[in-house]
């Protein structure tokens, strides 16, 4: 278990303030926030490479603020994977089990490289692998020390799509086997489906703590809101009905999608932006029609937002001007329409 | 263009002059003297400890001065490049005024039995004295040109940072580092001026080059100044060399 109590660092201009979470053993703890809110530099600090003002970090109870970086049982991947370039993959991988023997080291190296599809690379040098090589090399090199906890910067940001739907199965099958990660990240899609839960940061404050449903669906705040601009976030699963895809909420909620495979479960997600509301049924191409009740008005910086009871809670967002012409009021009945390329799956 | 080529001939032309100026026979005859073969031989041989001493601090010291800001760093820079602007007669002046037999380390030297003065210890803090700038400089470079990353990311991964040390920063510096040394080696044997005023014996090559002009002559002098300059662009291809493979 981390804990992270009252971290505060002046950086000069910019600010760690008073951050405290806990990341707990088995979490996956998805840290998300724009560029520059201090996310990595809040790895940085709980690796060692950089220290608090004040505040203290505590690893399983004890106090290793000020430990040696090298006594922390701590593993980090940079976003840079920062490889020695001098060594083969397999000597990257060794380099952590110095004064080990020698056939443990072949064995963990092994089972490493067994278990990460890299068997093939071990006796390639570093310039000559791809990126998505690069970066399980990089997971492997830190994962072969056992460290308590795995720290990930960016892991899939730089990455091709392709890959990043590999290495995403890669970090939930790692999760699985147990090992506590942190994983920092400014692109909420990309890991949605990993987290169990979720810390959003801006100007070096957390904002805002909980599971994805709590933070998704109840945003404590209109940053947290705008930044992780989808609060209708459902569990569902994919069916076929006549040969066409829905996915279905907990709620019994249907709605049509254009992409996925049929049984798969994850995550619906919509933009209150993508829902169209009108006071009659529309007469549209779009797919997904339904009706809904009107529960709660409130008015945000970002807009107008509309909070519909249709089996799941839905959140629109609208402007004030339609507002006004759809003369919108709390238990009125409305009419939701939501093309079905608006609404996006994660598999999870 | 004219002016690049008139530069470049000034350059060539007394080196190629020098070199054309002994007959083959002669050069061989000279080679065959004990005391050219001793005198480059000492050379060569302080010259080498002097690098090879002084690299184990100035080297990690390098790092210190790639890695970290500290109070005063402009000013220590500006320290180590001292000895390449100061006067070497006047660097050995002040070099002798600090080992002479009557001061401090004097007298430790004294102690151990060996009297800076005249000795090859002497020639060697000399030669070091005004070389080291060259291996510090190309050593700090080659420091800076590694990520600072690979570091951090070897610390993180349970090692110490003298084994981060020895095991990601000097392997990934070594060609700078090596081009430093090789560097410091041939500045530190081609040294005449700080020298002569701490030992004049026994005679390093530089030296005898001199006291042949001024004992016999031109004629004299010529042959030794060939043989040793041959001896110092070895050096400097091989630095050459190196370096060239560093950039590619």
């Amino acid at each position: 278990m981390l804990e992270l109590k009252n971290i505060s660092r002046n950086f000069g201009g910019f600010d760690l303030r008073d951050i405290n979470f806990t990341v707990r053993k088995g979490d996956y703890f998805l840290l998300l926030g724009p560029s520059g809110a201090g996310k990595s530099l809040l790895l940085e600090m709980i690796a060692g490479l950089t220290l608090p003002d004040s505040g203290s970090v505590l690893l399983n109870g004890s106090d290793i603020t000020t430990m040696s970086i090298p006594a922390r049982r701590i593993g980090i991947v940079f976003q840079d994977h920062a490889i020695f370039p001098h060594m083969t993959v397999r000597k990257n991988l060794a380099y952590s089990l110095h004064g080990l023997k020698k056939d443990e080291t072949e064995r963990r190296i092994t089972n490493i490289s067994s278990r990460l599809l890299m068997t093939g690379l071990l006796d390639r040098k570093p310039a000559t692998l791809s990126g998505g090589e690069l970066q399980r090399v990089a997971l492997a090199r830190t994962l072969i020390r056992e460290p308590e906890i795995l720290l990930l910067d960016e892991p899939l940001s730089s990455i091709d799509a392709r890959i990043k739907s590999d290495l995403r199965r890669l970090l939930r099958e790692i999760h699985r086997g147990g090992q506590t990660i942190m994983h920092v990240t400014h692109d909420y899609e990309e890991a949605l489906s990993l987290a169990t839960r979720i810390a959003v940061m801006d100007h070096g404050k957390i904002l805002q703590t909980g599971t994805p449903a709590e933070v998704f669906q109840h945003p404590r705040n209109g940053f947290v809101a705008h930044f992780i601009g989808v609060r209708n976030f459902f569990p569902a699963k994919l069916i076929t009905v006549e040969g066409l895809l829905y996915a279905v909420t907990g709620g019994d909620l249907r709605i049509r999608i254009n992409d996925g495979q049929e049984n798969e479960t994850g995550f619906v997600m919509i933009r209150g932006e993508d829902i169209v509301l009108s006071e009659r049924p529309l007469e549209s191409s779009a797919v997904n029609s339904f009706p809904g009740i009107i529960s709660e008005i409130v008015k945000t910086p970002f807009g107008i937002d509309i909070s519909v009871e249709c089996g799941e809670l839905l959140h629109a967002v609208i402007t004030e001007q339609s507002l006004a012409s759809l003369h919108l009021e709390e238990e009125k009945t409305v009419w939701l329409t939501i093309k079905a390329t608006a609404v996006k799956f994660i598999s999870g | 263009m004219l002016l690049g080529a008139l530069v470049l001939l000034f350059i060539v032309a007394p080196v190629a002059g020098l070199l054309f100026s002994s007959s083959p026979l002669k050069l061989f005859e000279t080679i065959k003297e004990q005391e050219v073969r001793q005198s480059i031989l000492l050379t060569l041989l302080v010259s080498f400890t002097a690098t090879a001493l002084f690299a184990v601090a100035a080297i990690p010291f390098s790092w210190l001065l790639a890695r970290y800001d500290f109070p005063l760093k402009r000013l220590v820079t500006a320290i180590i490049d001292l000895p390449v602007v100061i006067p070497h007669s006047a660097a050995g002046i002040a070099l002798l005024g600090l080992i002479s037999r009557d001061t401090l380390l004097g007298r430790i030297g004294s102690a151990a039995g060996i009297n800076f003065v005249g000795h090859p210890a002497g020639i060697m803090l000399a030669m070091a004295f005004v070389s080291l700038p060259f291996l510090i400089n190309a050593a700090r470079d080659g420091f800076m040109s590694v990520p600072v990353r690979l570091e951090k990311a070897a610390l993180t991964l349970g090692a110490s940072q003298a084994r981060v040390f020895l095991t990601i920063s000097l392997p990934l510096a070594w060609r700078n580092i090596l081009s430093g040394l090789i560097l410091m080696f041939a500045r530190g044997m081609s040294e005449f001026g700080a020298v002569i005023i701490i030992a004049y014996h026994p005679m390093i090559t530089p030296i005898m080059i001199y006291e042949r002009f001024t004992s016999f002559g031109l004629k004299y002098a010529q042959p030794v100044a060939v043989i040793f300059i041959l001896i110092v662009l070895l050096f400097f291809l091989l630095l050459r060399f190196l370096s060239n493979k560093t950039s590619r």
